[in-house]
């Protein structure tokens, strides 16, 4: 029993019996969170570094706590206020960092491809906490984690995902981790945010209409519109976005069913999403949150063990 | 491969050590029962049954316990543990408790089994019941307080409990 990769750079290299493994340990780590004593000494002898070159929160912290309840020595760096900003290159500083005896690596970086260049140069586990528009593996298995919870199981579930796919690796993480786990998934926002030939190449459904796309699934997914990453104008106004594409109360009580909202934070309030459909009932929003934390626990758990290990 | 305990002898053997319980805790008012997954539940759900047999009426507080988490083998190359379910849905703050395990070898099962439990609470005491204890063979300074038979087997040679609800059928074998 064990995970087929040595690292978790993408949810592509990975098979469904990972991510069931994966869901099966979390499960376990989801009751240790349960008890008056949230913590387990498992890693009590592994020092794991969180390199984030790129702002983050919960992701950080989600790790952090992952990390600490695992009984794990953790360091944080991140690159504001780094040597980075004296030229120092990603190789150079990864490797001073593990000259210090780091065995395992949770890595964020705003060029897609980082971690995968990294794990070609150091010897420990990589964990990538998303890098660039590609890949944000652990948030995709929360997401799907989420919603086995909620629903009972995410094979033959119909998920769609609203918003902007073009720059989301949230996006593309959950549609290869719901597509290996046999959900159906629809994409659904402004054309000028979907990729061209993203039906083809990974094989889901496109609309450009967000209420054809809620009124056909079990499972909502609204992602943040994500100004940072856009170079140039692709919608006119948020506002318009809004009006188009927002996902708000009088949008889901016009639709025949009650679906499950999700959104991976942060909430842009008012443009995605609005406030009362993301504090209702309906949203698993803050469960995500909370998965999130088993859920690494999971994947370190599961890949920390790798360096040194007779494999 | 060599019977140590038939079928018969198995459920004898059960009998006795409920009663051994019941002599040392008769109403189970402040004692709790804890079986060590994986395979330590089901002696201590044989066990469980019993009780509720011979005390009719008395509830024994039992869950089950599992120690993937805390074993000291993580990084030794012998291959990852799958954790299995835990549930204990009750405080064992200053509770006696009795650990319930198959059988009892190097002893470092149950010293996760000590550092799990340790998470859950501070009992009052800690016992602990097994079916197998293969004595000579400990790594660890732990000794069991009710055991079902004794046997002394060399270290290639490996005790197997078989269970009706997982194997088909009761049985204890030595496999050389």
């Amino acid at each position: 029993m064990s995970l087929s990769a040595k690292h978790l750079l993408g949810i592509r290299d990975l098979k469904r019996s990972d991510i069931e493994l994966i869901f099966q340990t979390a499960d376990q780590f989801k009751e240790v969170l349960q008890r008056p004593i949230k913590k387990v000494p498992t890693l009590r002898d592994t020092t794991i570094v969180n390199v984030f070159f790129e702002n983050s929160t919960r992701t950080r912290i989600s790790f952090e706590l992952a990390e600490k309840r695992l009984g794990a020595d953790v360091v944080n760096f991140s690159a504001s206020g780094s040597s980075v900003s004296k030229g120092e290159t990603l190789i150079d500083t990864v490797n001073n960092i593990l000259s210090m005896k780091v065995d395992l690596v949770v890595m964020r970086h705003s060029a897609t491809g980082a971690p995968h260049f990294l794990s070609k140069h150091i010897n420990v586990p990589i964990v990538n906490a998303g890098d660039g528009i590609n890949e944000h593996p652990t948030q995709a298995l929360l997401d799907a984690f989420s919603i086995r919870e909620r629903l009972g199981s995410v094979e033959g579930k119909k998920v769609a995902i609203c918003g902007d796919i073009m720059h989301s690796r949230v996006a593309l993480s959950n549609i290869y981790c719901l597509k290996k786990l046999g959900a159906e998934v629809t994409v659904a926002g402004p054309p000028t945010l979907i990729p061209k030939y993203i039906a083809e190449a990974l094989g889901v459904n496109v609309t450009y209409d967000i209420r054809e796309a809620l009124n056909w699934c079990d499972v909502a997914n609204i992602l943040r519109i994500q100004l940072e990453r856009q170079n140039m104008p692709l919608f006119s106004s948020l506002r318009e976005y809004s009006l188009a594409y927002g996902v708000n109360r009088a949008l889901l009580d016009s639709l025949q069913k009650e679906i499950v909202i999700m959104h991976p934070g942060p909430i842009n309030r008012g443009v995605e999403l609005s406030s009362d459909v993301a504090d209702s009932g309906q949203s698993i929003i803050l469960d995500q949150v909370e998965n999130g934390v088993a859920t690494r626990m999971a994947v370190l758990y599961l890949l920390a063990r790798k360096e040194g290990a007779k494999e | 491969m060599k019977s140590i305990l038939t079928d018969r002898q198995l459920a004898i053997t059960i009998d006795r050590l409920s009663h051994q319980l019941i002599e040392n805790h008769p109403q189970f008012e402040n004692t709790v029962l804890i079986g060590l997954q994986p395979r330590g539940i089901y002696l201590s759900d044989r066990i469980n049954n019993k009780l509720q047999t011979l005390l009719p009426g008395v509830k024994v507080p039992y869950g089950r316990l599992d120690i993937t988490f805390y074993r000291d083998d993580y990084k030794s190359g012998k291959g990852l543990h799958t954790p299995n379910e835990t549930d204990i849905d009750f405080s064992i703050d200053n509770k006696h408790v009795v650990l319930v395990d198959d059988v009892l070898y190097t002893g470092r099962t149950i010293r996760s089994a000590m550092d799990a439990m340790l998470d859950f609470g501070r009992p009052a005491t800690v016992e602990l019941l097994v079916l197998i204890d293969r004595r000579f063979s400990r790594e660890l300074p732990i000794q069991p307080d009710y055991t079902g038979r004794t046997i002394d087997a060399i270290i290639t040679e490996k005790v197997r409990v078989l269970w009706k609800e997982r194997d088909g059928k009761d049985e204890v074998v030595l496999i050389a």
